[in-house]
């Protein structure tokens, strides 16, 4: 046992020491957490618009200070002809034009109708969809408010949404539960793949083979660090969303906490056993992040729901672990689920790190021979 | 020299699917000896020595190193001996202090034994102020001097060289091998591999091997008799060189 924890404290000074293991393993998921929660956020906020009021009357002013005050919208430029447009928009500050036709608050109180257009900026797909949704929508409630005042007759129905587990939409309740899933991998498959390989391309590891220390106390030994940091990263980012976001884990901490050491412990595995196929470190690398950390990200249902992708990718997704780590996090967090409902996954996940092991194991003998 | 057999090896023979690495050796090492093991490239000494130090297998053979049987016991083996290897060997991260410590606790040693014999093994190199320095700050030749004193601090009855002095400079060379002679002198076996045939006539007794098979053995004095050669280089090219016969 002495010799084993002589040996851990070696390791845990390979890690002190090196800079850049040490940005990977704290800076990483910090700028991570912060980047994906404030940069990639998927909310509208102040959006800029601009007004092509053809009207200029009381209720097209209602309007465009309805969209204003809304919190979603600034104010841009009032434009004074239709060529200002196209030259609006391409300068890229203003995200919409709001265009009113002529006569339009005379027409909307003789006629009943008027018309107003929502120019977008389409070269950013997904934000001229929520810039025109939120737009629609905006118009919408204020042409409630007139048929209400007005007493109208018709009967309109009304649908009211709800957005469970996430009222508000937030993009963080999405982003935090895959930062940690690809955190880990990369933590833990990556940085374990590369310390051990590097012991055998610096010799080290034939001495420690020859020394008393068993082999599985080597490998023990060099993992062990890398499962106690992971760990410290995944409170690390659970607090960080949870002060900086307001993000709140609303089933079992225990159960979150529970899983996250599996799914370490899994990604560990992995990383053992990268470490018995990979030759050198380039390797190791190589094999972490094109084989492992790139399908993880597009593959996991992280950014793409699974259920949109052609068949093939479905299925590659289903031998990718971060894909079932996600859904358990997802439904440990934001839905408040308990084990019951993740129970398959947990089942998934710990067949992975079995399989993982094995072969490892069969990989490591082949070598000894 | 006391007769007290260290290695006994008898009929070893390795075989790796139907190539045969190592073909029925035979021999023994005694204690407090420099035994020289000596091959081209591809001889099958590195397989050799896998096996003495209870890395690998053999498929065949009895072989004992330090009294314990290498099939059945290689973990008592693995306690009584030293190995370095031709890679150099010590973490560059970590001091020389934090090196010593780290393969003296590996070899289960008492932290105020390491303690004491670090005090001794930096005074023997002239080296105490410098404790504290990260290996990967130090010259080769040191490093390589100092993986030898690490590779003995656990003061094993065998330790093993693999190419110990690859790379380094021929002063260094020296100062290494007069190394090897005190830690000979004070009982503990040295099985040096060597590329270098000068280092070979340093040896009390040499081994050649040769596709698979000891060629030849016995004190450099006694070969360059029985070869009728001036130098132990003229002895292993008359009988190692590849496609040759042994003769």
């Amino acid at each position: 046992m002495k010799r084993f924890l002589g040996f851990v404290k070696k390791e845990f000074l390979h890690i002190f020491r090196d800079v850049r293991t040490m940005i990977i393993l704290f800076g990483i998921p910090a700028v991570q957490i912060l980047l994906f929660g404030f940069v990639v956020s998927t909310d509208l906020k102040n959006a800029r618009v601009a007004f092509l009021d053809l009207s200029g009357d009381e209720m097209t002013q209602k309007i465009s200070d309805k969209i204003c005050s809304s919190g979603f919208f600034r104010r841009g430029e009032n434009l004074l002809n239709s060529n200002d447009i196209d030259r609006v928009l391409r300068g890229n500050k203003i995200k919409a034009v709001i265009v009113y036709e002529k006569d339009f608050g005379r027409k909307l109180i003789s006629e009943g109708r008027a018309a107003v257009s929502i120019i977008a900026d389409g070269s950013e797909p997904n934000m001229a969809t929520l810039t025109t949704n939120y737009l629609t929508a905006i118009i919408a409630d204020f042409n409630r408010e007139l048929a209400g005042r007005s007493a109208a007759k018709t009967l309109l129905v009304q649908p009211e949404v709800r957005m469970f587990y996430n009222p508000s939409l937030k993009g963080q309740f999405m982003f935090v539960p895959g930062v940690i899933t690809l955190i880990m991998i990369l933590i833990c498959a990556l940085m374990t793949s590369i310390t051990i390989t590097r012991e055998k391309e610096f010799g080290t590891m034939e001495v420690l083979l020859v020394s008393p220390l068993k082999p599985l106390q080597i490998i023990l030994g060099k993992v062990l660090p890398y499962f106690l940091l992971s760990f410290v990263d995944v409170i690390m980012i659970l607090l960080l969303s949870w002060f900086v976001f307001g993000l709140p884990i609303k089933g079992s901490l225990l159960l979150l906490l529970a899983e996250s050491m599996l799914y370490i412990f899994m990604s560990l595995s992995l990383g053992i056993l990268i470490s018995t196929a990979a030759k050198n470190m380039q390797q190791a690398i190589f094999i972490s992040l094109v084989g492992m950390l790139l399908p993880a990200v597009l593959l996991s249902g992280f950014i793409f729901p699974i259920e949109n992708m052609p068949k093939i990718y479905g299925w590659v997704s289903a031998v990718l672990p971060p894909r079932y780590f996600i859904t358990i996090i997802k439904n440990i967090m934001i839905k408040g689920t308990g084990f019951l409902y993740v129970w398959k996954e947990t089942l998934i996940l710990m067949i992975f790190t079995l399989v993982f092991i094995g072969l490892s194991m069969k990989n490591f003998k082949i070598r000894l021979q | 020299m006391t007769n007290n057999t260290v290695i006994s090896v008898r009929n070893l023979v390795k075989k790796f699917g139907s190539f045969t690495a190592n073909d029925n050796l035979d021999f023994e090492v005694y204690q407090g000896e420099i035994f020289g093991f000596l091959g081209a490239n591809g001889a099958g000494k590195t397989t050799a020595l896998r096996i003495l130090s209870g890395l690998s297998e053999p498929t065949l053979g009895e072989i004992t190193v330090a009294g314990y049987d290498a099939r059945k016991q290689p973990e008592q083996i693995k306690k009584n001996i030293g190995y370095m290897c031709q890679k150099f060997s010590l973490y560059g991260d970590l001091t020389v202090k934090e090196n010593i410590m780290l393969y003296g606790g590996i070899y289960g040693m008492k932290k105020k034994l390491i303690r004491e014999r670090t005090g001794s093994l930096l005074k023997r190199l002239r080296f105490e102020e410098y404790g504290d320095r990260l290996i990967a700050d130090l010259p080769l030749g040191l490093k390589q001097k100092l993986a030898f004193l690490v590779a003995v601090l656990h003061e094993p009855k065998i330790v093993f060289l693999d190419e110990p002095t690859g790379g380094v400079d021929p002063v260094t060379r020296r100062q290494f091998w007069e190394m090897i002679y005190e830690t000979a002198a004070g009982g503990i076996t040295v099985f040096v591999t060597t590329h270098y045939m000068d280092e070979a006539e340093y040896c009390d007794r040499v081994s050649i091997m040769s596709e698979g098979k000891i060629v030849a053995l016995d004190t450099p004095a006694e070969l360059k008799k029985q070869y009728q050669v001036k130098t132990v280089e003229e002895v292993f090219i008359k009988i190692a060189r590849p496609g040759k016969k042994p003769g």
